[in-house]
């Protein structure tokens, strides 16, 4: 292990070119996953017998869910870094990520009111699940409203840092809303310590479709911190010989 | 498989709407958010390139 130097990626210059080589890879397994889970959720899993063909939504929905709040974890994760150790890196992949955990979200949200209409009889109810995430798509959107209001991107970063820090207390809020209030939203069908509350096929159907998002994630992440290493690193020797090659 | 046909497929016993209207605003946002950064790429690299060569010129005037 004390060959491969991880620091040395910590660093814009040689974060840009290993980005670049590894977005396909992570495209390529988007595109297995996808079309496995798409294959098994839509035309291999059997009906549901309480909400018949309408569960088919969970295949969206549950991938997105865990994504929004995996995707603000780590966005977290990376400005918190930013705030302690300085490190340039931190704060661009905080903003790389945060757009797409915010579309996470409102996916999330989105598949849920097309859930919610038919078994529940309403687009929107103001239960603690469904306002949490809604609270965590306003944190998304407050992190990339703020940080993109201040010019100085060093103050942007910390300005940032501290609110997706502040925010993390929704996330397990979300996770545990289903066992901590009485709410409309069904508890969790996968959870580490019981055996899954659903048949094998649409288990894996659903694992797969949420790697697919998470692979997703990964490769668009990569790309937009490429778009934002650029634009910070304007002024470095290595930008300008790139920029100049082309 | 689990259809008879394909019509029952779009119909998905009732909750065509609800279904695919999930699965079709995920495919769009899926689609359309690689394709913006995509887009982003190539602009700030032109307009990069473009101050770079702003600046060489400035520097070569006496």
């Amino acid at each position: 292990m004390s060959s491969i130097h991880w620091f040395k990626y910590s660093a814009p210059s040689t974060f840009y070119p290993l980005a670049g080589k590894l977005i396909p890879w992570f495209w390529a397994l988007f595109a297995g996953f996808a079309l496995a889970g798409l294959w098994l959720g839509l035309l291999v899993a059997p009906t549901d017998f309480q909400q018949g063909e309408g569960y088919r939504i969970i295949f969206v929905h549950v991938g997105a869910s865990w994504m929004s709040m995996f995707i603000y974890l780590v966005m977290a994760f990376w400005a918190g870094l930013g705030l302690a150790f300085n490190t340039r890196l931190s704060g661009m992949m905080a903003q790389a990520l945060a757009p797409t955990g915010a579309l996470f979200a409102f996916i999330s949200l989105w598949t849920g009111a097309l859930w919610g209409k038919p078994m529940w009889g309403a687009w929107w109810v103001w239960d603690a699940r469904l306002t949490s995430e809604l609270i965590l798509l306003f944190l998304y959107m407050g992190f990339i409203a703020l940080t993109h209001a201040i010019d100085d991107t060093r103050r942007a970063d910390k300005a940032g840092a501290i609110l997706a820090l502040v925010g993390v207390v929704n996330v397990p809020i979300i996770y545990f809303s289903v066992k901590w209030w009485n709410t409309l939203h069904q508890g969790a069908s996968v959870s580490l310590t019981k055996a899954p509350a659903m048949a094998s096929i649409m288990l894996w159907g659903m694992l797969l479709c949420a790697l697919a998002m998470w692979m997703y994630s990964i490769a668009v992440a990569l790309m937009r911190v490429r778009v934002i290493i650029l634009e910070r690193e304007r002024h470095t020797d290595w930008v300008k010989e790139l920029l100049s090659s082309r | 498989m689990y259809w008879n046909s394909f019509s029952d497929f779009i119909a998905m016993g009732g909750y065509g709407l609800y279904v695919w209207g999930s699965f079709g605003v995920t495919a769009l946002v899926m689609i359309l958010e690689p394709w913006i950064v995509a887009r982003q790429r190539r602009t700030t690299e032109q307009r990069l390139a473009r101050q770079l060569r702003a600046e060489a010129k400035m520097e070569q005037q006496p």
